[in-house]
């Protein structure tokens, strides 16, 4: 057991447990902060998915220790603020083009989405199907096609 | 089985025209119209298909049953100027809480933002009224839900008749204001109170006309679409219930094995943040192994890895995929004996996952003399009635709670979770969370069975004569209660046979959409439930996407015997104007028959069920450089690039809800006909994780644009089915396509899952892997 300290959603928080602990148990059951689902605990589904420092990365798959006392991390219910608006682009994107079904991948779709679009624009170009297609999300529900729409969307008001 | 064939056919003495026959009758278990056959038709006369589902289907079925206890459906109007609703049916992203919510604020003439839709409790009253499935909920709450609304609206007006002092055909009703011709108002917030009546008794229920409905029809985003997209949407282990401690079960190595002994409970017991470790014995209701309760998940998952326990092996122990297919071979019943020419094709479909994202889950807090689950329950009056027959308690004492679902697609129609909780929380003492992990879920969750379609397809000339299917499966568990409304309804099927419910639902959903002369399409299971050796259930459009896809390509196979375009083929034959009209639409759309370079090419299905027409074009590119491409740890193969999906539905209540279920269905026609399925091999399956299981991905799904739904204008008074509807049609087009690319037709589904396993599988003890640690090295 140790005490982790670390900034989540613009807020430090410390916790005590142990190091190993992955990200999504301290986040989910420790924090109470139930907008990154699990899926798998695999690092494949990527339900959990998060930003760390600006990333999109998988809790499920990150022991606490490996996050340092600086490290800024978001989940979806901090999305907004990075931006400093009610919605991120990427959320309104998803509401106009009702992307969700039953929603329980949605908060990692947006998270992953978002960090993708940073990712290609960093390279000074448009994002492509073939950017689109690198992501791993799964959804169950089968929402990828408007998922596509709705990245295309939010890219050009990012 | 009546598979006898009486009659003659006789082909015209001259020879020269196309139209051969001048009559035959034939006695089967399906009627057949031999009159379009005597009279002068023109040379394309199709021989008439009378089947079943002609006169009744399931969706009428279940609709019948729901019925019976509409009068207990209620629309509340609140102070507040809101009205509620506890919709007595689970919400797993198909979207009806939308459309109800849409139905009732149109009746009401209010804002859809202030109608509240919740998911009602378990009662036990609504008997048949509480089970979501069949893809019914909206045909079946279409007029309760109407008439409650409408009653209220009667009411709320005759109030404001009184208190304004002016006649009710003057007052003028628009979003949740009641307004007399002198400009005063009233709000139905105002009205809540005085309009409440203080005896029950009976009144007419005057419905609007469609032509006056102004949300029914409209497309509207759903009610929860802000809650998902910022994460607030709560699913049950986003609950905070007290005391309810993270729990998780070490599975058995072989489907449905017993926990006989724990050689290291106290080592375990000791580990960090762990409260209890019990077991959990295996029965018909909980599938069972040995609990962990702690702290956290992550605590749950590191002692179910050390726990040591000795196992009793489930009864499917040793079998695998050839074992299975050669008992489904062995009960194939005999087909019709042919007429003319005849083509004649097994398909196989192999095992594939029930598996929503959200694995099963559910909150027990079971005391001495009480009980509260929580959990997204399909069939929550069965749940409720059975646990409490477990726990001993009254009905009245267990409340079952549904919570929203994180998809369904059949898994939860069982409350497995639920009972599973239940026991726990028993055992125990103490409320609990629990919550499966993926590699269970795939491994010990309910799967689609696997089963083998046999067709032969009669003909002669340029006509069908005769169409057979034989359908042999795994049994499809119906032990939800279903069965109780199948007696109830029917009243002719003996209580316990099982065999009797899967029938009925087999012969309520299979059709011919075609003008094929006689036809048979006869079900015959093996392994049934309860205690069946694999865990079934009726996963999204239950037989309809085999059936469909063993028929729609025999369809194409007939048509190119008889020299046809597929397209041209099934317009000659198709059996309602409707499905012409959604096969046109289709064809039209996807500019059908255009040219296709080498190893690309475009299929066509089509499917009638739930009141309703699909008809589907598929675009499948299968050349070297798509179907070699690579993606880490993903499958690849054939591409579907293109999918235009035209339906009709009689009354679409929402289009944009539909159009979002066909699009979700076709995903699953892609993966079902390319990708997605579970290999058995010594009892167990060796998918554990969505990389080894291939539902489509991003990377198999169409690139931008290439999905059209084209929803067909009202032309019905009820809504037919939805949420299942996108499946079979487009899982048959997929296929159709492979085959005109590839020029080989495929015969066992999906067409990879003969190929070599593309994945190590993940062990079976420890039942569960441990999570990564790199995930940092994968941030984007």
């Amino acid at each position: 057991m140790a005490t982790y300290t670390f900034i989540l959603n613009g807020k430090q928080v410390s916790v005590d447990c142990a190091g190993e602990m992955r990200l999504l148990w301290v986040l989910r059951d420790l924090l109470g902060v139930h907008g990154p689902k699990y899926g798998c605990g695999l690092d494949v589904c990527k339900a959990c998915t998060c930003h760390i420092n600006g990333k999109a990365f998988n809790p499920c798959s990150v022991p606490v220790s490996d996050i340092q006392p600086n490290d800024q991390i978001t989940t979806i219910e901090g999305l907004p603020a990075t931006v400093g608006q009610a919605l991120h682009p990427m959320q309104q994107a998803w509401l106009k083009y009702d992307v969700a079904q039953c929603g329980y991948c949605q908060p990692g779709q947006i998270m992953a989405a978002v960090a993708l679009v940073n990712e290609i624009r960093t390279t000074g170009r448009q994002i492509t199907d073939a950017d689109i297609d690198s992501l791993r999300n799964v959804c169950r529900c089968g929402t990828y096609p408007c998922i596509r729409e709705a990245i295309v969307e939010a890219a050009a008001d990012m | 089985m009546p598979d006898v064939v009486v009659g003659e056919a006789r082909t015209r003495a001259n020879g020269i025209s196309r139209r051969r026959f001048i009559g035959y009758l034939i006695a089967a278990p399906t009627l057949v119209a031999a009159a379009d056959l005597r009279a002068a038709q023109p040379a394309r006369a199709s021989v008439a298909t009378v089947q079943p589902v002609d006169f009744y289907d399931l969706t009428d079925f279940l609709t019948d049953a729901a019925n019976l206890t509409a009068a207990l459906i209620t629309v509340t109007v609140n102070p507040d100027g809101t009205a509620s609703f506890a919709l007595p049916r689970a919400e797993v992203g198909q979207g009806i809480t939308t459309a109800i919510a849409m139905v009732i604020a149109d009746e009401l003439d209010l804002p859809l933002s202030k109608v509240k839709i919740t998911l009602s409790d378990a009662r036990p009253e609504l008997e048949f009224n509480q089970l979501t499935g069949g893809s019914n909920s909206v045909h079946s709450l279409y007029d309760q839900v109407r008439i409650a609304a409408a009653i209220a609206r009667g009411q709320l007006a005759a109030t404001a008749a009184t208190q304004l002092q002016t006649p009710m055909p003057k007052l003028a009703l628009k979003n949740g204001v009641i307004t007399a011709p002198d400009g005063s108002a009233l709000t139905y917030g105002d009205l809540a109170r005085p309009a409440a009546t203080q005896r029950t008794r009976a009144v007419l229920a005057q419905l609007k006309p469609a032509s006056q409905q102004t949300l029914v029809g409209t497309p509207q985003p759903r009610i929860d679409a802000m809650e998902i997209v910022t994460g607030t949407k709560q699913f049950a282990m986003d609950l905070e219930v007290a005391g309810a401690l993270p729990t998780m079960v070490c599975r058995p190595p072989t489907i449905n094995g017993t926990a006989l002994a724990v050689l290291n409970q106290s080592q375990v017991r000791a580990m960090d943040g762990v409260t209890d470790v019990a077991i959990i014995p295996h029965t018909q209701f909980v599938p069972g192994g040995v609990a962990v309760r702690a702290a956290t998940f992550g605590q749950c998952i590191d002692a179910i890895r050390a726990l040591e326990v000795t196992w009793a092996p489930g009864p499917a122990a040793g079998k695998s995929d050839p074992d299975v297919l050669a008992d489904l071979l062995g009960a194939e019943l005999p087909m019709t004996p042919g007429l003319g020419q005849t083509l004649d094709q097994r398909f196989t479909f192999y095992f594939r996952p029930g598996d929503p994202l959200e694995t099963n889950c559910a909150v027990a807090d079971v005391r001495s003399g009480s009980a509260e689950i929580w959990s997204a329950m399909k069939s929550p009056i069965y749940f409720q009635e059975t646990v409490a027959q477990i726990l001993g308690l009254p009905v009245s004492s267990v409340k079952a709670h549904v919570t929203q679902g994180g998809g369904s697609f059949g898994r939860h129609l069982f409350a497995d979770a639920a009972f599973e909780a239940a026991a726990i929380s028993k055992a125990m003492g103490k409320p609990v969370k629990l919550m499966w992990h993926r590699t269970d879920n795939f491994r010990q969750g309910r799967v689609h069975p696997m089963c083998t379609s046999r067709v032969r397809v009669s003909y002669l000339g340029t006509n069908v004569l005769a169409f057979d299917q034989r359908h042999t499966s795994v049994a499809t568990d119906f032990t939800h209660g279903l069965g109780e409304m199948l007696s109830a309804t029917l009243g002719d099927l003996p209580e316990g046979d099982f065999l009797g419910y899967s029938q009925s639902v087999f012969t309520l959903t299979a059709n011919v959409p075609y003008n094929f002369g006689a036809v048979t399409q006869l079900l015959n299971e093996v392994y049934h439930p309860p205690g069946s050796q694999f865990n079934t259930s009726s996963v999204r459009n239950i037989y309809s996407p085999e059936v469909t896809v063993a028929k729609e390509l025999m369809v194409d196979r007939v048509a190119k015997a008889m020299g046809q375009d597929p397209y041209q083929f099934r317009r000659s034959f198709v059996r309602d104007p409707r499905m012409l009209a959604v096969l046109d639409a289709a064809a039209k759309a996807a500019n059908w028959g255009k040219r296709m370079s080498p190893l690309t090419a475009q299929g066509i299905g089509i499917h009638h069920e739930y009141k309703g027409y699909a008809a589907c074009v598929a675009e499948i590119d299968c050349t070297p450089a798509t179907v070699n491409r690579k993606v880490e740890n993903g499958y690849t193969g054939p591409r579907v690039t293109k999918v235009t999906y035209a339906v009709d539905v009689g009354l679409p209540i929402n289009p944009l809800g539909l159009e979002a279920q066909m699009i979700g269905g076709i995903m699953d026609g892609i993966a079902q006909a390319l990708t997605y399925s579970l290999h058995l091999q010594d009892g167990h399956f060796l998918e554990g994780s969505w990389d080894n299981a291939y539902y489509t991905r991003e990377w198999n799904s169409p690139p931008a644009g290439g999905i059209q739904v084209i929803i067909m204008p009202p032309n019905q008074s009820e809504p037919g089915g939805a949420g299942e509807f996108g499946v079979a049609a487009s899982m048959a087009a997929v296929a159709n396509a492979y085959a005109r690319a590839t020029g080989t037709m495929p015969t066992s589904f999906p067409i990879n899952h003969d190929q070599p396993l593309g994945f190590t599988p993940l062990p079976t003890v420890p039942p569960i892997p441990q999570s990564p640690t790199d995930g940092l090295q994968e941030a984007f």
